[in-house]
């Protein structure tokens, strides 16, 4: 009786090695909208991926039917045509281009070749209307802000006569009062017959618009809950996120608290460019010696800008706050500056922010510390050898020798090349920006083993970490992000991972000072 | 990502396989490998010996190689700073002007002031690195990439050397200062061998076996050697034969050109500065990727500051080199030779995107292009003709580069 516009059947995508989605479905209905929700990396951007043509018909198995009949998109073009429009979190607008030139972009208004400019700038008007924007159409995209620039990208959904609008974390870096009014304006296109998907980490949006919310884990639907039917409550929903079994894929540690080593007080940080938007709000962070300290967040929490502007203001404008090493207030300006003062941040993006892949293992190993290995300025390359081999033994890079590459190992080991480079500079506090993605299990187990390693020798060890589990598995305590802001600060004794979500998803104002 | 993979399969990431089989086997594989470097050593021979061919001997007579040398001298000495420049990502299209407006300031400091010349070699030195400071302050500091500064720099100082020289030419110069461009170690003997000249080339050539050997049993005690004996020795063979053949060549004729030990210095000195100093690394860290070398606590503006710097320096030797051997300093001077060292430096392999390069490795590109022009002019290959050759080497160059590396990376 319910009116399907699309059916997602048994999809399964692989990746080299990795089951991204495993017999998956979807149903969604006429005229809803329906939140997909799940951990980062739970598969949801795949599905949506699948679905609208970027992972071409042919390279997953499974069914798509778009009302009623099956089709095959072998691009964006295809899905397009069909009415089903993605718009991603990361804005596909071109900034010297006006509003009316970006809503028609591939789509231009011509008449004999030459393009329309009076029908382009009117037709854009109007959908600018329709999504409850003012601005000019000839308005240049670089001149307005980012929660317009999203209605601009809903606009040229509509200017495309879109059936099925995609949208993938679209409040993520918006506002509260421009996400308030993308969310009304999703509910209004509602009205209008329009059909939303909407990937979202944040519960209580899900709550306010959501007709039905699809849970995926693992790659895998795990259900999917009619919110208008009967109370649904957040707890139920982070249920399903989280609930899978914690496996023995950690190694025991006694952890040997000592002092304390950092403490960060009052940090405040805003976007590097639009430097009206405050990233992180006013945290405070402690971290002892021998300790394993997590910081949990979702995408979009403000985890990595929070340890990227403390590394040497490597992230942000207007940083303000106080950086204490051992009780005496330290200056962290500079990257130079951080690593002077016995800090250390391996980067979640090895391949962009963490290596030279051009270059060999021991010149990256030796690359945040070469004074060390210099007298006068003059390298001594003997010394630096005998240094990239005994990391190689004791961290167990698996690489012919330390002449190899950094670019042609796995990940793993360039991970352990990343670690065994902050491990020569001898900090005091390493941060590591989720130092497991994209590694293979047992790679995993030895980097959890470093770590402790690390812990025991007295230093404090910040694990930035999308995966629960890893943080429960590893850490001794655990501060949760909430859209920048610090919610909760959980012993290791007393976590769980609902409890942990549930500081991950609400920030609440009682915690603001 | 959470996979499923069982404990049984930690630590399966891929080994590679270090080198197996017959020592000839693994001599051909380890070639392959290392096709870009030897292809490069290669292609400068099988130049040398088309033109000895074509020119019926003339390429390798002993007053052949020592103009040679002479006439190539700059862009040798263009081609180490810029390999450098190149290495970090960047590019310098002033060195052209640079040696102009050296050239000039020198002409006037020796001729019209009466600076004893080797005072004025030292301020023009000086003066080499303002300029470089200049150019380097707005790369670093400013943000404005080197493309357009240097662009701007190579009118600014072409204009500035118009306007020290007042629309003039100024010649001639003192010999002494003529001797840095044109002259040669005073010689010893009346006949034959000139023996002062033999005994460097002998000297030249104990060091490099020395240096070799030592090189290739410190990499074996730390386990790094990947570079077949057979190889190695054929190389060292090679290199040394190289090197004592122009010892003869130059003996039989004028002796050591005084250029050719200015360039031997800047030589060793420079491959030495990007091997082992931590501002050479820095440098290749810079060039290999930038945010992760920021991010690793190097001084990124710092050292690209001292690197133009440098740079300018080394455009100010090329200008006083050129202004002395052609005895002659001119608003014309230097006119292109940025092309020609930014050809010669991607010729000996450096890459586009930087982060790869060797000084050794610019210098052999210099010495393709400076073959080319004299071998050509020999055969009298009209300057039309000689400018679409050395266009195709270059793209060819290249293009073997790329598709070498493309083919490595497949694998």
């Amino acid at each position: 009786m319910a009116d399907t516009i699309l059916e997602m059947r048994g999809i399964t995508k692989t990746f080299p090695g990795v089951k991204a989605l495993q017999d998956v479905t979807l149903q969604v209905e006429r005229g809803t909208v329906h939140a997909i929700c799940g951990e980062n990396g739970a598969g949801k951007s795949t599905l949506m991926k699948v679905l609208s043509g970027v992972y071409p018909a042919g390279s997953f198995d499974g069914q798509i039917l778009l009302e009623g009949s099956p089709v095959e998109f072998r691009s964006i073009n295809d899905s397009e045509a069909a009415g089903v429009v993605i718009i991603h979190q990361e804005l596909a607008l071109s900034p010297y281009l006006s509003i009316a030139e970006n809503i028609y972009l591939g789509n231009e208004q011509s008449r004999g070749g030459l393009i329309d400019w009076n029908r382009t700038n009117l037709e854009a008007g109007k959908l600018l209307r329709r999504v409850g924007l003012k601005d000019n159409p000839i308005t240049k995209i670089v001149d307005i802000g980012v929660g317009k620039q999203q209605l601009v990208e809903i606009a040229k959904a509509l200017s495309k006569e879109v059936k099925l609008l995609i949208l993938d974390e679209p409040t993520a870096a918006l506002n509260d009062d421009d996400s308030a009014h993308l969310l009304g304006l999703i509910s209004q296109l509602r009205e209008e017959g329009i059909t939303s998907i909407i990937i979202s980490h944040k519960l209580n949006e899900i709550e306010a618009i959501a007709d039905k919310v699809t849970i995926i884990r693992d790659g895998r639907t795990i259900e999917t809950l009619d919110l208008k039917a009967g109370e649904v409550s957040e707890e139920r929903i982070i249920k399903g996120m989280v609930g899978r079994d914690l496996e023995s894929r950690y190694p025991d540690h006694e952890p040997h608290i000592g002092e304390e080593l950092l403490r960060i007080e009052g940090w405040n940080v805003f976007h590097p460019i639009d430097r009206s938007r405050q990233v992180v709000f006013d945290a405070n962070l402690v971290v002892r010696a021998g300790e394993i300290v997590g910081i949990a967040g979702l995408m979009g929490a403000g985890r990595t800008e929070l340890a990227m502007s403390v590394f040497g203001h490597s992230y942000g404008s207007n940083i303000s706050g106080h950086v204490y090493k051992r009780g005496r207030e330290i200056k962290v300006n500079t990257v130079a500056q951080a690593v002077e003062n016995g800090l250390a941040y391996a980067t979640e993006d090895r391949k962009r922010y963490g290596l030279n892949l051009i270059d060999d293992i021991k010149r990256n190993i030796s690359g945040s510390a070469l004074g060390k290995l210099a007298t006068w300025g003059v390298v001594n390359g003997n010394k630096e050898t005998t240094v990239a081999n005994e990391y190689r033994k004791s961290m167990n890079i698996k690489a012919p020798t330390v002449a190899a590459i950094t670019g042609k190992l796995s990940g793993g080991n360039q991970q352990k090349v990343v670690l065994s480079k902050w491990m020569y500079s001898d900090p005091d506090v390493l941060i590591l920006d989720e130092p497991t993605r994209g590694i293979d299990v047992g790679a995993k187990y030895e980097i959890y083993t470093i770590i402790n390693r690390l812990a025991d020798q007295g230093k404090g060890v910040i694990v930035i970490s999308s995966e629960l589990p890893e943080l429960l598995g590893i850490c001794d305590r655990i501060y949760t992000l909430s859209e920048g802001h610090i919610t909760a600060d959980v012993p290791r004794a007393e976590a769980t991972p609902e409890h942990l979500m549930q500081y991950m998803t609400t920030y609440r104002e009682t915690t603001e000072a | 990502m959470t996979s499923t993979l069982t404990p049984e399969q930690r630590g399966a990431a891929p080994v590679p396989t270090p080198p197996q089989g017959n020592p000839v086997g693994r001599a051909l594989r380890y070639l392959r490998s290392q096709l870009s470097q030897t292809g490069l050593f290669l292609a400068l021979i099988v130049i040398v010996l088309f033109f000895q061919i074509t020119t019926g001997g003339v390429t390798l007579q002993p007053d052949n190689v020592s103009n040679l040398i002479n006439q190539n001298s700059y862009i040798l000495i263009l081609a180490v700073g810029m390999v450098m420049v190149i290495i970090a990502g960047h590019i310098d299209l002033s060195v052209g002007s640079v040696v102009a407006f050296v050239g000039a300031v020198a002409g006037v400091m020796i001729t019209r002031m009466g600076i004893p010349w080797p005072v004025a070699i030292v301020l023009c030195l000086v003066l080499g690195a303002v300029v470089g400071a200049w150019q380097g302050f707005w790369i670093a500091y400013f943000g404005i990439p080197a493309f357009i500064v240097t662009l701007a720099g190579m009118l600014l100082f072409r204009g500035l050397a118009q306007v020290v020289l007042g629309g003039t030419q100024i010649s001639p110069f003192p010999d002494g200062f003529r001797a840095i461009g044109s002259g040669f170690l005073p010689a010893f003997g009346t006949t034959g061998y000139e023996p002062l000249t033999m005994i460097l080339g002998a000297l030249a050539s104990i060091a490099i076996v020395i240096t070799q050997l030592r090189q290739r049993s410190i990499r074996r005690k730390y386990d790094l050697e990947d570079e077949p004996l057979v190889w190695f020795l054929v190389k060292l063979v090679f290199t040394v034969g190289l090197v004592l053949l122009v010892t003869v060549l130059l003996a039989s004729y004028n002796g050591t050109p005084i250029v050719l030990l200015i360039l031997g210095a800047l030589v060793v000195v420079y491959t030495l500065v990007m091997g082992r100093t931590v501002f050479g690394r820095h440098i290749y860290a810079i060039g290999g990727n930038l945010a992760a070398a920021q991010l690793s606590g190097v001084k990124t503006k710092r050292t690209t500051f001292l690197l133009f710097v440098n740079m300018g320096v080394i455009a100010a030797l090329g200008g006083l080199v050129f202004t002395a051997q052609l005895n002659l300093a001119s608003p014309v001077n230097g006119n292109g030779f940025e092309l020609d060292a930014i050809s010669a430096v991607f010729i000996g392999g450096a890459a586009v995107t930087g982060g790869i390069g060797t000084v050794p490795g610019a210098i052999i590109g210099g010495l393709i292009i400076g073959i080319l022009n004299n071998g050509m002019s020999i055969l009298n290959v009209g300057i039309d003709v000689q400018q679409v050759i050395k266009g195709l080497v270059l793209l060819a160059a290249v293009a073997f580069d790329i598709y070498n590396k493309r083919r490595s990376g497949g694998r």
